[in-house]
């Protein structure tokens, strides 16, 4: 079985050595994470200069709006991440968005040492790639050479994600962690648990129940959960057609309590075989 | 036929069945823990949380060898995953590792570094004395060592009553207060910068600090010919003992971690990082904390205190404060693994 997201795969093993599989974030996720973390900043700035506003009743000087942006800003772009990663979820507003969170690559305790080292280095992967670029065009023409240089150097802490394996920023490097995704599963209704009132038609052959293997069923089960009309009738079609069985035979148009029936009894078969050692993972699967 | 087929059915739909329940507990727990806080769960659930995420764990294992139902498998994985890390990756609260860092942490990731603090004093200082011999012996390299909107009118060419003027005149209009947050936010961005950069193998570090020791230098070699020596150093230090400390302490935590990632000795390279990057990202908001201090005293406490010799009082006072507080708070600990 070849999954696109296979890559993205690492492992974890818990202390009760159960491997457990965490998913990378994507470069382009945790870019989208990024941006609206960045908005949101801009946004909190500004809100907070116009809440000043009201409450100073209008600014006679220009001090006390200084001083909001000089600190807000400050505040904002060193620790905005830090105080939101260090809270249980370990996730800014953006990468909860996202579905995303940090966790140390160890599989350890996320410090607090960690959170802020990982994101004090966004100030030469974000800042100053921003600096170079706003003084190169801003400048004359032999320094804008300079920031065009500089900023392709800075390049290589922005886009260092794109050039390894795991996706870390220069950051996730010197802290020890990495972004995985966080996305809550939920479980599916059990398809063998619910009472089949047109199961007692259909009976099947080992022979036939033989014909799939893991991963056929569990796509059955994905269709059976998403129950959408055409599909099953497609779908009851080929596999009648692989177990050289006849619409008319089965009672077309109840193409839904067939499958039911298929699916309970080659997975109950599969399951049967998996206690005895035997996983047939596909039908070109020889085992069993 | 159907009367095989349904013995193991039993048991195996029984297993998800029986179950399910636990689950659903794990999952209140769990919501409970990360909407709200860790706080709200009572003494029960604190018994029961580990106990759910074992069973969890092990309904997971058995889920993988015996069952082929797919949704189950991947809601059971994530579902262990997060209880994973709030059991496994929970931390002291937050009011804790602030204590614990003013009492420890941070002047033992202070004393980790020592090494690179000697050199970076080092590089700083020998920078200044060249920028002080450069422009003494020619004072056209004060103009390409300093900024002009640096020097304000402090060159080469200033009177000696002006230049007496900067130091002890009262400044002439007010905010002081947006002077001392520019200050404060300035020198900490540099110096946050500084840090980061050490992450280029601790090159460009060196030349951030190199740069501010030569600026230092030329301007004692404005001041000190007209006399002003003694002056400047009131004038700067006042401050200067807090904010050059912290500079050379972000410069340090900088080549801290360009060191590790170049050299990271007997270690893997990521593992050295990882040790070097929490140990100077500790120092680090140590440096903004006594930068926050500096810009107080070089914003209010330099306009207007005009003794010399109360300049020179805070400026030692500091200093004999930064040093005593490195090398002993959270001594007895250091040993300790």
């Amino acid at each position: 079985m070849i999954d696109p997201d296979a890559r993205r795969i690492r492992e974890l093993v818990t202390p009760e050595g159960v491997a457990l599989h965490l998913r990378l974030a994507t470069a382009g996720a945790r870019a989208a994470a990024f941006a609206v973390d960045a908005a949101i900043m801009l946004a909190s700035l500004i809100a907070i200069t116009i809440l000043a506003f009201f409450i100073l009743g209008g600014f006679r000087t220009f001090g006390p709006a200084a001083i909001i942006w000089l600190l807000g800003l400050f505040l904002l772009r060193n620790f905005y991440f830090t105080l939101f990663e260090s809270g249980v979820r370990a996730a800014t507003p953006g990468k909860r968005l996202l579905k995303l969170r940090v966790v140390a690559r160890d599989g350890g305790q996320l410090t607090g040492g960690a959170v802020l080292a990982r994101n004090l280095m966004r100030e030469i992967e974000v800042f100053l790639p921003l600096i170079f670029l706003a003084s190169a065009s801003q400048e004359g023409f032999s320094s804008k050479w300079l920031s065009i240089f500089g900023f392709a150097w800075t390049g290589i802490f922005l886009f260092m994600p794109l050039f390894n394996r795991d996706r870390l920023r220069a950051g996730d490097m010197l802290a020890g962690t990495w972004v995985v995704e966080n996305e809550r599963q939920r479980i599916a209704p059990d398809l063998i648990a619910r009472p089949n009132p047109g199961a007692d038609r259909y009976s099947f052959t080992p022979a036939e129940l033989a014909v799939y293997g893991q991963f056929e069923i569990q796509r059955l089960a994905d269709v059976l959960h998403h129950d959408d009309p055409d599909t099953i009738v497609t779908v009851a079609g080929v596999i009648r057609r692989k177990l050289g069985r006849s619409d008319e035979a089965d009672g077309a148009g109840d193409d839904r309590a067939f499958l039911d029936a298929y699916y309970t009894a080659a997975r109950l078969h599969l399951e049967r075989g998996l206690l005895f050692g035997q996983r047939k993972r596909d039908k070109h699967d020889s085992a069993s | 036929m159907s009367g095989a087929a349904l013995a193991p059915s039993f048991g195996l739909s029984q297993f998800r069945a029986e179950r399910e329940s636990d689950w659903q507990r794990l999952e209140q727990l769990l919501d409970l823990v990360e909407k709200k806080s860790p706080k709200r769960l009572t003494n029960q659930d604190l018994i029961e949380l580990p106990r759910l995420y074992r069973a969890t764990l092990s309904a997971l294992s058995i889920a993988r060898e015996t069952s082929l139902d797919g949704s189950m498998i991947a809601y059971l994985e994530s579902l262990s995953t997060r209880a994973y890390f709030i059991l496994y990756g929970c931390r002291e609260p937050l009011w804790h590792q602030v204590g614990s860092f003013f009492a420890s942490g941070w002047a033992a990731a202070v004393r980790g570094i020592r090494g690179e603090i000697v050199l970076i004093a080092a590089l700083f200082f020998a920078s200044a004395l060249a920028g002080y011999a450069l422009v003494l012996s020619d004072p056209t390299w004060f103009s390409a060592l300093v900024p002009g909107e640096m020097a304000s009118g402090r060159d080469m060419q200033a009177s000696a009553d002006y230049l007496r003027g900067t130091l002890y005149d009262p400044p002439e209009q007010g905010g002081l207060e947006v002077f001392a947050t520019y200050l404060f936010t300035h020198n900490a961005q540099i110096s946050i910068l500084a840090f980061a950069l050490g992450f280029a193998f601790g090159i460009p570090t060196f030349f951030l600090i190199a740069q501010n020791g030569v600026m230092l230098g030329a301007f004692y070699a404005v001041f000190v010919p007209k006399g002003l020596g003694w002056g400047l150093t009131g004038w700067l230090m006042i401050h200067g003992t807090t904010e050059l400390s912290a500079i050379i302490l972000a410069g340090a935590a900088g080549l801290h971690i360009g060191r590790a990632v170049a050299f990271p000795g007997m270690r893997t390279r990521f593992a050295a990082a990882g040790d070097a990057g929490r140990r100077g990202a500790l120092v680090m908001i140590g440096v903004v904390i006594m930068l926050l201090v500096a810009g107080l005293l070089e914003g209010f406490a330099r306009q207007l205190i005009v003794d010399d010799g109360a300049r020179y009082a805070i400026a030692a006072l500091m200093l004999a404060f930064w040093i005593l507080y490195f090398t002993l708070a959270g001594r007895s600990l250091d040993d300790r693994p």
